[in-house]
């Protein structure tokens, strides 16, 4: 106990005692210091601890008007009017234009240009401040994902008057999750109970469970509790959640590993089919996925309402684009080359030149906004220690998507037919009367379209900028050659397990050392499999 | 035969073309000043510095608006050195050993600056360089119009020990000014109490682009109980992947705030910042400062670059005060002579656009406010601190072994980038 | 050495140039007073300098792409460990002239804390032993990974691409603070070579001479090993190497034997090229280098090696000017040049005069 109050003193003390001041203010009544009407203007000074100062006093409001109001300026819909200044709630209505209420009177003050008012700023403390009073009042919120961040939020506080309010809660709460975190949040602090009986009690209903706060109290009962038995309780029940973490760890960097893999698999994958189907050495191909980003971004812009899917429409939007800039290579180049495939080499890297300029030009030499979907942000929690974030995940589940969709046009289409059968053998399969050049076309296109799909997902997780195709070309050619030219599965394979073989090393190794790690063991796998994991088979490969 | 004199014929103009270009180029003789403008248009570092040529254009553009310098016009050489050090030496060489340039604005990385360094001394230029930076440097010729560490990471870490900061994360992108600027911290640190396991060092490489692990780190390290802060050096292109997953993993600045010293509006402008709400940076400027100054000089570059959205950030700002001094100097000096110049400019004094004076000191660092700004979700910075006054710039950390007895001081009669206050003598010019 | 260069009419064209370049530039240099208009100023001797260490590693890579078939894209690593080995030397003799005056130290090790010297510092205080670690080192290197790559049979593409990842992996590994060669920084900040001072105009143009002359050593070299049985063999192996096998050939030992040459030349012209710019950093290990290179022997015509050092001049004079004349817009030009050479001229511009030849 000692050595956890130790370290917790002013943390704990400064949140309880403002919670204690809060829940006092709601659950007793007591008389307010100024009435609502005066303390909101206050929110407008200018400095930040006279804003504090506002929103404290706001906070321990008992108003019924208060709660949307702080709601409110937590989503930064909280404005200061600038005609006739007071205080309003505005809500984006059409693009440009806000909807103003106020908020005393639940007014409609009608539509404004955004301009024409002035958002009231937040800092940390004031964000703090908001979060602790916002999670009292939906600690009993209808919408249990709410209730749970509420719940989860109360973690670790020792105050009688929010026990209570736990308390309360836990005797009507119907939903088990929400629940099982009350009974925690309850548990927490008879740890620290002056009878053993007790704490043995709370140590047994925290054994089983990762969150850290419980983690963190266990451990000064483990090393110096008076009592052997709780002592020894405790050691147990932290033995086994360090045992428990030691997996959800384990399965962390194992999702990291595939996750850092599918971004390989998706940038690399476009190339295995323009470099290891058609021979093309293609250095423009990061470009081509800086070309879907880019389309991502455009496809943003043009849609600001539709957020939340425009993504999805950027995805054929990028194939489009990048395909067309892929054909519009191959009829203009990369035709006149086939057969030489190290010249191709040298004139798409004067290609991937004129693409980076030609977006520092047109565009910007900035780097440019691409946002996250709602759905694309934040994470799915497995357990209080693990959670997967639902971009990494999202992209996991597209580059599998995308390896089937090639595999399926590859191996089950006329045009997959006739792209295997020239890569083979071009002459033989002139000479059956596949069109080869047009399968050229297409397959370019293909290989490129499928670049600018990989842009859409990498969007979403760094920048977009004109340098961005440098940053991956190494490691596409790489994860191609590794995973043997030509063979899509190699590609997959290749991709997975550098990635989290990348991961497994990062810990012990740190990032730089884990990638030269993967490079060395790269090139010495080359020297014994010189075509890589999958080699081509057959006459192919003679070339 | 006549394929034989065919090949000659190519080898021979090819050889002679290369070598008259470089030798003989044409010189212009008109009555103008040269400024030389030397920042990268391509390759990584364009990203952040085809915004500082384009300032020291608007500058250039507003002074001889006014008339420019000694009666004469400015003109701006502009070359692009493409993000390539020794490129950065060799278009030096040719600013000043061709162009003849009066004075240089260029330089980003600190490699770029130690790589011109050498030339800008033995030519005797004039380079002002205008980003944050290490310090451990001192010379004749150079201006450092950005914040040394005393301007920008001590502060901050002082401002959040206030806000009690138990815990410390230091990650920073593999080179030297983390390097350093962390080693003062950490120093800085221990010596106000904090134990060695409660402070944790990260580097990644250039443009790391995977933080799950380091992030899952972080937020290991900091749930601990103790409130745990992490202080960012981590550079350009990085800190996107950075602050997506820190949002993603669920670290909101309430939890776990990151100080940043290399993201500013500029680069927040490439980023969505909604879930980069209430992070930190540690500045001299901030484009949302209120006043007049400040309102002049974004509206005068927005309408230089005919784009009402583009920012402006610090290094923009230390470029303007460099500007301003360089002009005040030469005006002084009555010359552009890069002696008489560099006697001129120190004392001389320029109002920041935050408000307060920034003075060029004697050791060639100017006097600069610190503010501390959090991000809102319209890629602007609330100053939530700032410094009581102006903070001089410190070339020599005192809080490194290597440089706490050193001092640059570029007048009479010390006159040394590296002067040892307590043997009495510049190191590198008279130490056995 | 006469025998190898006879019916090389390009090739004896270019070493009468050189020649004549390596008298004429020191004389319009030091004979003549800045004022006049035939001086030529220091910063072009630089220049030109630094574009002759281009040619010879263009050289070194067109000798096995030309003939060999080998396409490297990581040459750059073994330029930039001759650059580094150079740099090393360099760094030992500033003394106690760096910042912190540390009479052992270099500057950046003084404020990493480190208390003394790596064991890999040691004796670089001696040319000699910098100027042959600048040969051995890539040499070495080159020797190791050619032994298991060709007697594994890594080719075409497959070699193409771990070369890449040889020099990116030293890229990243040099790059780290840990490796003691100064991180991203380099080594910078030289002040002396053989006791003269790197900013004077003497040792600039003894730098320029060494580099023409690397370059004319570097080239006779080259003829000589192409226009013996080495060289028959070698082109043999590029066009038919199973053949050359069958034979009973060690076709790997020819391939390694050359390759590790190559690195060497590689080596001297990045030790040659240290001094000259004043910086070497761990960019210069960077992938994009390597592929730029490759381009110059492109542009130029390869299997020529004149061809390979025109390139590389005209390539590099070309960034030089663009930069400076158009620089929001010379990489549209430099792109295109690429392209059009690749799609018109496939044998470079030496292969302007011999396509006629076959007319």
């Amino acid at each position: 106990m000692s050595l956890f109050c130790f370290h917790n003193r002013s943390f704990v003390l400064t949140k309880g005692a403002f919670i204690f001041w809060l829940l006092a203010g709601i659950f007793f009544n007591e008389s307010q210091a100024a009435s609502l009407e005066e303390l909101l203007p206050q929110l407008a000074e200018r400095t930040f601890p006279a804003k504090q100062a506002a929103l404290d006093s706001l906070a321990t409001s008992n108003d019924e008007r208060v709660p949307a109001i702080l709601t409110a300026l937590a989503q930064g819909e909280l404005y200061l009017r600038s005609v006739n200044p007071i205080i309003v709630i505005g809500q984006p209505s059409t693009p440009g234009n806000l909807r103003l209420i106020d908020p005393l009177t639940q007014r409609d003050l009608g539509e404004v240009g955004a301009s024409s008012s002035k958002k009231i700023t937040l800092n940390n403390k004031m964000r703090t401040t908001l979060r602790l009073a916002l999670a009292v009042w939906h600690l009993n919120d209808a919408n249990p994902t709410i209730r749970l961040a509420a719940a989860r939020e109360m973690l670790g506080e020792n105050n009688p008057t929010v026990l209570q309010a736990l308390q309360n809660q836990l005797a009507r709460e119907s939903v088990v999750a929400v629940r099982n975190i009350l009974v925690i949040a309850l548990a927490l602090p008879q740890l620290t109970a002056d009878d053993a009986v007790n704490r043995l009690k709370a140590i047994s209903v925290l054994a089983n469970n990762l969150y850290p706060e419980a983690r963190n109290a266990l451990v000064p009962l483990a090393e110096s509790d008076p009592d052997p038995s709780v002592k020894s309780a405790a050691v147990k029940a932290l033995s086994s959640i360090d045992r428990q973490l030691t997996w959800s760890n384990r399965l962390e960097t194992l999702f990291f590993g595939l996750s850092l893999g599918s971004v390989l698999v998706l940038a690399a994958i476009g190339l295995a089919i323009t470099f290891g189907v058609m021979g093309v050495i293609n250095m423009a191909h990061g470009e081509l996925i800086m070309i879907g980003a880019y389309t991502t971004y455009l496809v943003q812009t043009a849609l600001p309402s539709w957020l939340d899917y425009s993504i999805l429409l950027a995805i054929p939007a990028a194939f489009i684009v990048s395909a067309l800039f892929g054909i519009l290579i191959e009829r203009t180049v990369i035709r006149f080359l086939y057969g030489r495939p190290l010249e191709t080499l040298l004139a798409t890297f004067g290609i991937s030149l004129i693409l980076q300029q030609l977006v520092r030009t047109f565009i910007s030499a900035q780097n440019v906004v691409v946002q996250n979907p709602g759905w694309m942000s934040g994470a799915w929690p497995i357990n209080p220690a693990l959670a997967l974030t639902y971009s990494r995940l999202y992209i996991l589940i597209f580059a599998l998507a995308v390896f089937v969709a090639l595999l399926l046009v590859l191996r089950r289409t006329n045009l997959g037919l006739a792209v295997r059968a020239v890569s083979q053998n071009r002459a033989m399969a002139r000479a059956m009367g596949v069109r080869s050049a047009r399968v050229d076309v297409l397959t370019f296109g293909l290989g490129s379209g499928v670049a600018g799909v990989a842009g859409v997902a990498l969007s979403q997780l760094t920048n977009v900028g004109p340098n961005m195709g440098q940053a991956y070309i190494i490691d596409s050619f790489m994860v191609v050659v590794f995973g043997g030219v030509g063979n899509l599965w190699g590609t997959l394979v290749a991709g997975l397990s550098l990635g989290v073989a990348n991961k497994i090393m990062e810990p012990w190794a740190g990032a730089v050392l884990a990638k030269i790690l993967v490079l060395v063991f790269i090139i010495l796998f080359i020297q014994k499999r010189p075509r890589g994991l999958f080699p081509p088979r057959g006459r192919a490969a003679e070339g | 035969m006549e394929s034989n004199s065919l090949i000659k014929k190519l080898i021979v103009s090819t050889y002679f073309a290369v070598s008259l270009g470089i030798t003989f180029s044409s010189q212009a003789a008109e009555e103008t000043i040269k400024v030389g403008v030397l920042h990268s248009l391509s390759g990584t570092m364009a990203i952040s510095e085809t915004t500082l040529k384009d300032t020291v254009l608007m500058l250039i553009d507003e002074q001889n608006k006014k008339g420019g310098v000694l009666g004469k016009k400015l003109e701006a050489v502009v070359v692009d050195p493409a993000s390539n050090w020794p490129l950065f030496a060799e278009k030096a060489r040719a600013l000043l050993e061709k162009d003849k340039v009066a004075a240089v604005f260029g330089c980003w990385t600190s490699v770029s600056r130690k790589s011109v360094l050498p030339v800008f001394e033995e030519l005797n230029g004039l380079l002002f360089y205008p980003v944050q930076y290490e310090g451990e440097e001192s010379s004749k010729n150079v201006f450092y119009t950005g914040a040394a560490p005393n301007q920008q990471a001590i502060p901050a870490v002082d401002y959040l020990m206030k806000q009690g900061v138990k815990r410390w994360v230091l990650a920073g992108t593999d080179y030297v000014y983390p390097r350093t600027t962390n080693k003062i911290l950490e120093a800085y640190l221990k010596q106000n109490g904090v134990a060695s396991n409660d402070i944790l060092i990260n580097y990644t490489p250039f443009g790391h682009s995977d933080w799950q692990s380091i992030v899952s780190d972080i937020k290991k390290f900091g749930s601990t109980g103790k409130k745990t802060a992490v202080v960012s050096t981590v550079n350009g292109d990085a800190n996107v992947p950075f602050y997506k997953e820190l949002g993603n993993q669920g670290l909101s600045a309430a939890d776990i705030p990151v100080v940043a010293f290399s993201v500013g509006e500029e680069e927040l402008s490439g980023i969505d910042t909604k879930p980069l709400v209430g992070h930190l940076a540690a500045w001299n400027y901030f484009m949302s400062v209120d006043s007049a100054n400040n309102a002049e000089f974004i509206n005068t570059w927005h309408h230089f670059i005919k784009d009402e959205r583009r920012v402006t950030n610090d290094p923009m700002e230390a470029h303007y005060l460099g500007f301003n001094l360089w002009v005040q100097a030469v005006e002084k000096a009555g010359t552009t002579d890069t002696d008489k110049v560099e006697q001129a400019i120190v004392g001389l004094e320029t109002p920041n656009l935050t408000g307060g004076i920034a003075k060029m000191l004697p050791n060639h660092h100017i006097t600069k406010p610190v503010l501390i700004g959090e991000i809102q979700d319209n890629g602007q910075f609330a100053v939530v601190w700032e410094t009581t006054g102006t903070v001089p710039g410190d070339a020599w950390s005192d809080y490194l072994p290597g440089s706490k007895d050193l001092e640059a001081d570029w007048t009479a009669p010390i006159k040394c980038g590296n002067y040892n206050t307590k043997t009495k003598m510049c190191l590198g010019s008279t130490a056995k | 050495m006469l025998k190898a260069m006879r019916g090389d009419r390009g090739g004896q064209a270019l070493l009468v140039l050189l020649i004549i370049t390596l008298i004429v530039v020191p004389v319009l240099n030091l004979g003549l007073p800045t004022t006049h208009p035939w001086h030529v100023s220091t910063y072009a001797v630089t220049l030109l300098g630094k574009y002759l260490c281009y040619a010879l590693l263009a050289m070194a890579v067109d000798l096995i792409w030309g003939y060999l078939g080998l396409l490297s894209l990581g040459h750059g690593a073994f330029f930039a460990l001759g650059g580094y080995a150079m740099g090393l030397y360099l760094m030992r003799q500033i003394g106690d002239r760096g910042v912190y005056g540390n009479p052992v130290l270099p500057d950046f090790m003084v404020f990493l804390n480190w208390d003394r010297l790596p064991w890999f510092w040691q004796g670089f205080d001696w040319f000699a032993v910098a100027l042959f670690m600048a040969l051995f080192v890539p040499a070495m290197l080159a020797y190791g990974f050619g032994y298991l790559a060709f007697r594994s049979r890594v080719t075409g593409v497959y070699l193409s691409i771990i070369t890449q990842a040889l020099t990116y992996a030293l890229m990243l590994a040099f790059f780290r603070n840990e490796m003691g060669f100064g991180g991203n920084n380099g080594l910078t900040d030289f002040k002396d070579l053989l006791g003269f001072s790197l900013q004077s105009d003497v040792t600039r143009i003894g730098l320029f001479i060494a580099s023409g002359l690397a370059l004319i050593g570097g080239y006779l070299s080259c003829r000589i090993i192409v226009t013996s049985r080495l060289g028959r063999v070698t082109v043999a192996i590029r066009d038919a190497e199973s053949r050359v096998r069958f034979i009973g050939y060690r076709v790997e030992r020819v391939k390694t034997a050359i390759f590790t040459f190559s690195a060497l030349l590689a080596g001297l012209a990045g030790a040659l090229y240290v001094p000259q710019v004043g910086i070497i950093n761990p960019g210069e290990f960077s992938p994009i280098n390597s592929i730029e290179i490759v381009i110059w022997v492109a542009v130029g015509g390869r299997t020529t090696l004149y061809g390979a050092v025109i390139g590389a001049l005209l390539v590099n004079y070309g960034k030089s000017l663009f930069t400076a004349v158009f620089p929001d817009a010379w990489l549209f030009a430099l792109g295109g040049l690429f392209v059009l050479v690749t799609l018109l001229l496939p044998r470079g511009l030496a292969g302007l005069g011999r396509s006629r030849e076959i007319n």
